[in-house]
């Protein structure tokens, strides 16, 4: 766990393109090398690459953390409160709310992090592009990503999702999941847009880039090897945040009734089949709510550390 | 000087940049005249010393000469190539011919290449110059010319002081064995010993290589110790030209006779006595510049004649060089009470 490629892989996990950039070398990246020097000696680091860690052994093999049927249904122990037999007790259904809790922390993370890589794609695209051609082509993307700022987010998400995919539908899993990625990173882009645009625009204004033009290079060569490695920062650690806030912003969807819903499993699902039975039965709702919070926490705390990790001003 | 075969020519050079108001409907309401033109040839195995103060248009020169800048007009050509107007393919391959040296080194030298990946660039991009095989044992071979240690082809450029961080962007300009190489303030950002060190390995590089290099500098006793000839600019504009001991001892510009009296004297003997022209005043705006001659403003020879006339760049009576000046004279400012 001390090995440092073993977080840089992780944190690079929902990264896109850009990712490739820096980890395809596998030298030693002086800036990187700085960067885990001082993430080691943090102790909110560590905490929050344990909890992603559990997330992750979650979410990739729920049946370490429990051997129940998350689906098995017994309706006799519908709303049973928490007991040895089922710790976080049984939900309106009569299911277990801990399997279902585990199990619900794959759909959640997948969400988070598919939808964050197809945001860094499109506004990573989007910001380099801008950026780098500047002019007319800065002007188009950024007033097109100010169009999508400008739809608030949840009632844009209502909009396309009530059209697309009716609260009355029952689509299966692999679209509904698919359609909320989409959503999310449809209405989320700008920001990246934005970030990746402003420090592909610092970058670009250094001398050797201009060094690297009067060699003769091409688009492709300073965007690659000189614009993109020295612009990476700041765009992992929004995407980092990012993944948390999608977590989030999927459990709110799902709330609504128009994320997503039976038969995925997810937090947001759970949360919001028992809203209505917080008074008579707390454990079915709280139990998934504060995992989500546990997990939006954990992206946001190890987001924030690698922030004040690379942030040269605070060193 | 002998005559020598030109290698660049640089003929009536502008460059303006526009001045734009509004937001949607971007008008232009003036230009900033950086370079208003210029002219001058360069021989091969020559350095041209070109300069001037802040903001005088030396650095907007050197990028369209680099053609990193397109020019308003005028033609900069290279072996009789106009490198302005060459696109795509015909201009990378004119590159070759044509380098250039950044003035600082702390932000010419990309933070995440090695050494090696820096001076190995130019043949990565140029790949028909050097087979693959070749080219770590080729870059080592250029960190050694430029006094460098070859095994430090794995460091990154934090890992060097700024006078090797200078060495490690001279060794790149030299890859391609250009002809010429452009040096924009190569010096200034360095420590005065390290300086002397950069400029006798330019010196050196110079004779075993056949170079020719225009020299940018706002430190004239920089540009004295490497150049064979110096440009005094002013204003986007050359004001005088000439050998450098023309330039130097028989200065006749009044504005080149100001900058000369400015330089410091090592010898604290006679100093003192020394007339110092001082100038009053701020340069103009170079979006507004005065008529006719652009010095007139600060210039204590001042007549009607040099607001109604632009005096040219020619050879003028009672001087042997190129001189800007409606009433140019020689006059030595800096041995006068030596």
């Amino acid at each position: 766990m001390s090995d440092p490629s073993v977080t840089q892989d992780l944190i690079h996990g929902g990264e896109g393109p850009a990712a490739s950039v820096v980890s395809s070398s596998n030298r030693p990246r002086s800036l990187w090398q700085d960067t885990w020097d001082i993430l080691r000696h943090r102790k909110i680091f560590w905490i929050s690459f344990i909890m992603l860690i559990l997330f992750l052994l979650m979410a990739a093999f729920p049946s370490l953390f429990t051997h129940k049927n998350p689906d098995y249904a017994t309706l006799a122990k519908s709303m049973d409160p928490p007991s040895g037999e089922a710790w976080f007790g049984y939900d309106l259904q009569g299911r277990d709310v801990f399997a279902r809790t585990i199990y619900g922390a794959r759909t959640s993370i997948i969400v988070g992090v598919l939808a964050t890589l197809v945001t860094v794609i499109l506004g990573g695209v989007a910001g380099v592009l801008a950026a780098y051609y500047a002019r007319w082509v800065d002007s188009i993307l950024s007033r097109i990503g100010e169009i999508f700022l400008g739809v608030p987010y949840v009632l844009g998400a209502i909009i396309i999702l009530g059209t697309v995919a009716p609260a009355q539908s029952s689509p299966d899993r692999v679209t509904i999941m698919a359609v909320v990625i989409i959503v999310l990173a449809v209405l989320g882009w700008p920001i990246l847009m934005r970030i990746a645009r402003s420090s592909v625009i610092q970058a670009k204004h250094q001398d050797y880039v201009q060094a690297a033009r009067a060699l003769g290079a091409g688009p492709f060569r300073i965007i690659f090897k000189h614009l993109l490695p020295n612009s990476l920062a700041p765009i992992l650690v929004y995407s980092t945040i990012t993944i948390g806030s999608y977590i989030g912003a999927e459990a709110t969807l799902s709330l609504l009734g128009i994320g997503l819903r039976e038969p995925v499993i997810s937090w947001g699902i759970a949360i919001a089949d028992h809203t209505s039975y917080i008074r008579t039965g707390a454990h079915a709702m709280l139990f998934p709510a504060a995992f989500l919070s546990l997990c939006v926490l954990t992206f946001v705390m190890l987001g924030e550390a690698v922030r004040d990790a690379l942030d040269p001003k605070l060193r | 000087m002998a005559p020598a075969e030109s290698i660049l020519e640089v003929r009536d050079l502008v460059k303006h940049f526009p001045l734009t108001q509004g937001i949607v409907f971007k008008r232009q309401i003036g230009a900033i005249k950086a370079v208003d033109g210029v002219s001058f040839d360069l021989h091969r195995g020559e350095t041209l010393g070109v300069v001037g103060e802040s903001g005088c248009g030396k650095s907007t020169l050197a990028k369209v000469m680099m053609a990193l800048e397109r020019p308003t007009s005028g033609s900069v050509k290279v072996n009789g190539k106009d490198i302005t107007k060459a696109k795509g393919a015909e201009l990378k391959h004119m590159r070759r011919n044509i380098q250039m040296v950044m003035q600082d080194p702390y932000t010419s030298l990309n933070p995440r290449m090695t050494v090696g990946d820096i001076v190995g660039e130019p043949f990565e991009i140029h790949s028909e110059v050097l087979p693959k095989g070749g080219r770590r044992k080729r870059v080592q071979e250029l960190l050694d010319v430029v006094g460098l240690n070859p095994d430090h082809i794995n460091r990154y450029p934090h890992q060097f002081s700024g006078g090797q961080r200078q060495r490690i962007g001279i060794a790149r300009g030299l890859a391609l064995q250009p002809e010429v190489i452009i040096c924009d303030e190569p010096v200034s950002a360095l420590d005065v010993s390290i300086q002397a060190q950069v400029m006798n390995l330019l010196d050196r590089l110079q004779k075993e290589f056949n170079l020719a290099y225009i020299f940018i500098a706002h430190d004239l006793s920089v540009v004295r110790h490497i150049s064979d000839r110096v440009a005094v600019m002013y204003l986007g504009k050359i004001v005088e030209l000439g050998g450098d001991s023309q330039i130097y001892d028989r200065p006749s510009h009044p504005y080149t006779q100001a900058l000369l009296s400015a330089v410091p004297v090592p010898n604290p003997e006679g100093r003192e006595a020394r007339e110092r022209i001082i100038l009053q005043g701020d340069p103009p705006s170079p979006a507004n510049p005065p008529s006719g001659c652009r010095f007139r403003t600060r210039c204590w020879k001042a007549q009607d004649i040099c607001a109604k006339e632009e005096p040219l760049l020619q050879i003028r009576p009672g001087t042997d060089h190129l001189s800007a000046c409606h009433f140019a004279e020689a006059l030595d400012v800096v041995h006068v009470q030596s």
